[in-house]
């Protein structure tokens, strides 16, 4: 229990995946613009890395290792996780259109998000458990969440900002995250593994 | 139809005007998180580099045949397999930068520059057009990726050629105190955004668009 309480704050506040471990900078760069879609886009990931490390886990455990497949795993993740991502766009149309038109289409730009395939392939070479690499997945996905409205708060007010013309846009946007990462550094050490 | 741009303007395009990472800023994250040594974010780049070129030619020879409906996941398996291809490559010849590279190896899968390329470019070319298009834009990425280890690790550490203690170099003698930031995470995060600032000073400087 106290493992994966730690994985879990690990991975949200230590090890965050977008300000400490570099995943997911493009959609951290593209959709925080605005608070509204920070948090559409931070809700889907949730979604998706969680379903998403638990069926790769799977696969690999019981499909890829056993038949000696392990050098498959690139190609069975990354098609893995474009299938579930297209698979959730279609059962949450049916089941729930509220939602879809909430995270609809942050879906589909969700395959590409490199977070999504480096949980996985982290839970695995790691060898968490099961229930660790969920852990691990949705600690990770709320980390990434967490930087995105953060970042997304603090740029609906850059563009208000008086600033030199060259910086203006995505060079701003690098500092601030830099700044912010600087921020989570206080957090290093607190707990570990 | 506007005219063909002819092949050396394919293959300029992707170097500067079109640079993937410090115009079009596609790629980011093996930029920020490899750079740390020179070493290892051009042997990022050269890897990228490959994957790139053999996706854009395979892409561009399938580009008929392959239905317009399905087209995204068909371009992924092909990216994924010529990934595992490089990554057995360097696990076999290069253990040290495979180490170091980490799951950077595997995440070239998802570099949006290498979709982006496939889906923007060699689905609609010819192979020699979409393979001088690869090596173009290749050569930007690994040029950016240059650029920011060296500042990373020249300030950062203060040496070139690091970590290998057989081949480095500590540039400047044993008073010198480097600014650790820059080895930090954040400092790649500020080193990216301050080298933005200043492409898009000469961009505007020169005219360049």
């Amino acid at each position: 229990m106290e493992k994966l309480l730690s994985i879990f704050f690990i991975y949200i506040f230590i090890d965050n995946f977008v300000l400490q471990r570099f995943f997911g900078i493009c959609p951290f760069l593209g959709v925080s613009r605005k608070m509204e879609t920070a948090i559409g886009m931070g809700m889907a990931v949730i979604f998706v890395m969680a379903m998403a490390t638990l069926v790769t886990w799977l696969v690999y455990t019981f499909v890829l290792v056993p038949f000696d497949l392990a050098y498959l795993q690139i190609v069975a993740f990354i098609l893995i996780v474009a299938s579930l991502v297209q698979l959730v766009e279609i059962v949450l149309r049916k089941i729930s259109p509220t939602l879809y038109l909430g995270l609809g289409i942050f879906l589909p730009l969700i395959t590409t998000n490199c977070a999504v395939l480096a949980v996985a392939l982290l839970a695995v070479r790691q060898e968490f458990s099961l229930i660790e690499a969920v852990v691990f997945a949705v600690g990770a996905s709320i980390g990434f969440s967490m930087a995105l409205v953060i970042m997304a708060g603090i740029r609906e007010r850059l563009e208000l900002a008086t600033m030199p013309d060259v910086l203006r846009g995505s060079a701003v946007t690098l500092i601030t995250a830099g700044i912010l990462s600087m921020a989570f550094l206080g957090f290093k050490g607190m707990i570990s593994l | 139809m506007k005219a063909n741009p002819s092949y050396l303007q394919e293959f300029t395009k992707g170097i500067l005007k079109e640079n993937p990472v410090l115009v079009t800023m596609l790629g980011m994250c093996p930029v920020l998180g490899v750079t740390a040594f020179i070493v290892n974010g051009v042997g990022m780049g050269l890897a990228a580099t490959a994957v790139l070129i053999a996706s854009n030619l395979v892409i561009s020879l399938l580009r008929n045949f392959i239905p317009p409906q399905v087209r995204i996941p068909c371009f992924i398996v092909v990216i994924a397999t010529f990934v595992t291809i490089i990554e057995m490559l360097l696990k076999a010849f290069q253990p040290v930068l495979y180490e170091a590279l980490g799951v950077f190896v595997p995440l070239i899968v998802v570099n949006c520059i290498i979709l982006g390329r496939a889906e923007a470019f060699a689905s609609k070319n010819n192979p020699l057009r979409s393979v001088l298009d690869g090596v173009g834009s290749g050569i930007g990425f690994t040029l950016a990726l240059l650029l920011l280890s060296s500042v990373r690790e020249i300030i950062g550490q203060g040496t070139i050629l690091g970590p290998d203690p057989d081949t480095v170099i500590h540039l400047f003698g044993a008073n010198f105190e480097p600014m650790t930031l820059f080895a930090q995470p954040s400092g790649a995060f500020i080193a990216l955004g301050l080298l933005l600032a200043g492409v898009n000073a000469v961009f505007k400087r020169f005219n360049i668009k």
